[in-house]
């Protein structure tokens, strides 16, 4: 028999923080607009666009900064968020200079207010205000429990957040959807932020209350019935949202909202039931809702049947024509950037409708890549989620990506004639400042979780066998 | 520009796009499709004739190893106690498995002693079911009854065995 004299402890392969893997992606992620903004540059004015430089300085700048805040502040993070996050905004901003360059909008435009601004310069500013927000996020969030203390405040700021359009004076009215605040010149778009503020009450909420809620039920017709005064919140939150879809007009916030309740209350609680109940819930309303309003009676003509309907002269009907036209003529590899005719959707082309640009000018196999890339993000969220080791960070991450994936569902359900239209943003892709930070701070948000999820379980206290052992003295 | 280069730059583009998509799946990759085992597999295959043919050759000691493990002989001790020193009153069930003992926290039994050793000694069972104590070479020794060990020794019922200021025995 040998004899143990001494031991060999193998330790735990060190965790690989993968920061360079994402640099070299993010360096990719900036080559791929550059290259697109060379390529619209060169269809319309058959030159290098002149801005090109100045453009791919800038997009690499940001994209830098917030590789090296991650690097030094998250160490762990997931390496993919960030440049996935950094390709939609950079396609978006080339997306939105194309659109710019079209003489068709910007005749469009002089008509109507007698002025043309680009807008891609404005997006850029906003894209530099959410790497700000996204650089802030990780800075001054060390640890996302921290959140958890403001579960009530939360729920108070999104109610305010929430109804902040329909206070007189500060609410602003633009195409039937009262979603806008005007605050000094801005216009912002207050449902945008509300979704994470919202999402963080959501988890500290059903943290302390999902044993109540799954628990505590009657069994009727194989569904679980929870105790009247637990269902108490998710009616409430009902109401609020058709409250948003009755006063502000706006569908898509109100389907995002109650749709992330849902969610992150079916992961709480693991009960079917809550699904069964959520959609029967939300079919209720929006049927209710779509026979009362006339506004959103439209978008519903106009999803059953847009070039029907387009004939009476409906706007929400020649939208959705123009669009479909568009997507149609994309066919399965696109016109090739710049030369599409997507601008002939003359309204909101740039914001709620430019994934109809992506379908005619990139094709079907260009929609795709970027539902994929929405699709990573979302993957990488859920991943996030699984791996977080606290209740808190697991429900706000679900709820986050399950708010992402929502809008993104919505807007493109919408844009593609599968559900009626809602005016709501393509995440990064559209223009809209408001949106372009929300959705930064929600990636770093997601960042600081993933970091603390796969950052290495601290060391274990020096073992005992280090000791030495003491010698009996005869 | 023309219509050439234009469309290169199209179909290019296109193909850009789905390689940066390809290039981050592959980055989580095991996210996605698993870990890879394939070549772990095929190996297996390889190796089964052989484990095939030791098994062939293993059953007479196998089958010997099961009878004396499966019937317990009469006065066989089943379970160790501790009499003595910290975790006095602590039982340990012998069921035919090794059991080491010492300050090292991977021990059956972790003595919060500090006379023992790390990994101070084990006692396991011998092919007919005879439990043994055996010195991990300790620094103090390890003593059955008042003689310290220096061999592999089987373990009479009942007899203390003496580790640092732990006394273990074996009982019935």
């Amino acid at each position: 028999m040998s004899v143990v004299t001494n031991t060999t402890t193998i330790g735990a392969i060190e965790a690989p923080s993968r920061r360079n893997t994402e640099l070299a992606l993010l360096g990719f992620a900036v080559v791929i607009p550059v290259f697109a903004y060379l390529n619209v540059g060169l269809a319309i004015d058959g030159k290098v666009p002149s801005g090109m430089l100045g453009y791919g300085l800038g997009l690499a700048l940001l994209a830098g900064v917030a590789h090296l805040v991650v690097r030094k502040w998250a160490p762990y993070a997931d390496p993919l968020l960030l440049p996935l996050a950094t390709l939609l905004n950079g396609m978006g901003l080339v997306l939105i200079w194309r659109l710019d360059q079209s003489p068709r909008l910007i005749a469009t435009s002089m008509r109507l207010y007698d002025s043309f601004s680009p807008d891609a310069p404005k997006q850029m500013m906003y894209s530099a205000i959410g790497i700000a927000m996204f650089v802030g996020m990780l800075l001054l969030l060390k640890d996302h429990r921290v959140l958890q203390r403001y579960t009530y405040i939360s729920m108070v700021a999104a109610l305010v957040l929430l109804l902040l359009p329909l206070v007189p004076g500060l609410g602003s009215a633009v195409y039937g959807a009262k979603i806008w605040i005007n605050v000094a010149g801005f216009s912002i778009q207050p449902g945008e932020f509300a979704k994470i503020v919202l999402a963080i009450f959501f988890s500290g909420y059903l943290m302390v209350k999902r044993d109540a809620l799954a628990l505590a039920s009657r069994r009727f017709m194989g569904l679980y019935l929870p105790r009247g005064r637990d269902l108490g919140p998710i009616l409430t939150i009902w109401a609020v949202s058709l409250l948003i879809l009755i006063f502000e007009n706006d569908l898509g916030t109100s389907l995002l909202f109650f749709g992330m309740f849902v969610i992150m209350l079916y992961v709480a609680t693991e009960r079917t039931s809550w699904i069964v109940m959520g959609l029967l819930m939300s079919v209720a309303g929006a049927v209710g809702v779509a026979s009362f309003a006339g506004h959103v009676q439209d978008r519903v003509d106009a999803w059953a049947d847009p070039f029907g309907c387009a004939k009476e002269g409906i706007a929400a009907c020649q939208q959705m024509s123009q669009v479909m036209m568009s997507f149609g003529s994309g066919g399965i590899l696109g016109t090739g950037l710049g030369q599409g005719n997507s601008d002939l959707i003359g309204f909101a082309a740039n914001s709620d409708f430019i994934f109809a640009t992506v379908g005619e000018e990139l094709g079907l196999a260009g929609v795709m890549v970027f539902l994929l890339i929405y699709g990573l993000i979302i993957e990488r969220g859920v991943r996030t989620a699984l791996a977080a080791r606290d209740p808190f960070g697991k429900l706000l991450a679900m709820g986050l990506s399950g708010a992402f994936a929502l809008q993104i569902f919505v807007v493109a359900g919408g844009v593609m004639g599968l559900i009626p239209l809602t005016g709501m943003t393509m995440p990064f892709l559209a223009y809209g400042g408001s949106s372009v930070i929300a959705n930064w701070a929600l990636i770093g948000i997601l960042i600081r979780i993933s970091d603390t999820a796969r950052r290495p379980a601290p060391a274990p206290a020096p073992s005992p066998d280090a000791e030495m052992t003491q010698v009996v003295r005869p | 520009m023309s219509e050439l280069t234009l469309t290169v730059m199209r179909l290019g583009f296109l193909a850009v796009l789905w390689l940066f998509v390809i290039v981050a799946v592959q980055v989580i990759r095991s996210d996605l499709f698993g870990t890879r085992v394939t070549q772990r597999g095929s190996r297996r295959q390889e190796a089964r004739p052989q484990q095939a043919a030791r098994q062939a050759a293993a059953p007479p000691q196998q089958r010997g190893q099961q009878s004396a493990g499966g019937r317990q002989r009469r006065g066989a001790p089943t379970k160790l106690v501790v009499s003595e020193g910290t975790l006095t009153g602590t039982t340990v069930a012998l069921q035919g498995q090794t059991i080491t003992l010492g300050r090292a926290h991977d021990s059956t039994i972790v003595l919060d002693d500090d006379y023992a050793s790390s990994r101070h000694a084990r006692i396991y069972p011998d092919r007919d079911g005879q439990w043994i104590v055996e010195d991990l070479g300790s620094t103090n020794g390890t003593y059955l009854d008042r003689t310290r060990l220096t061999t592999a020794t089987p373990i009479p019922l009942g007899a203390p065995i003496r580790i640092g200021k732990t006394v273990i025995e074996l009982r019935k």
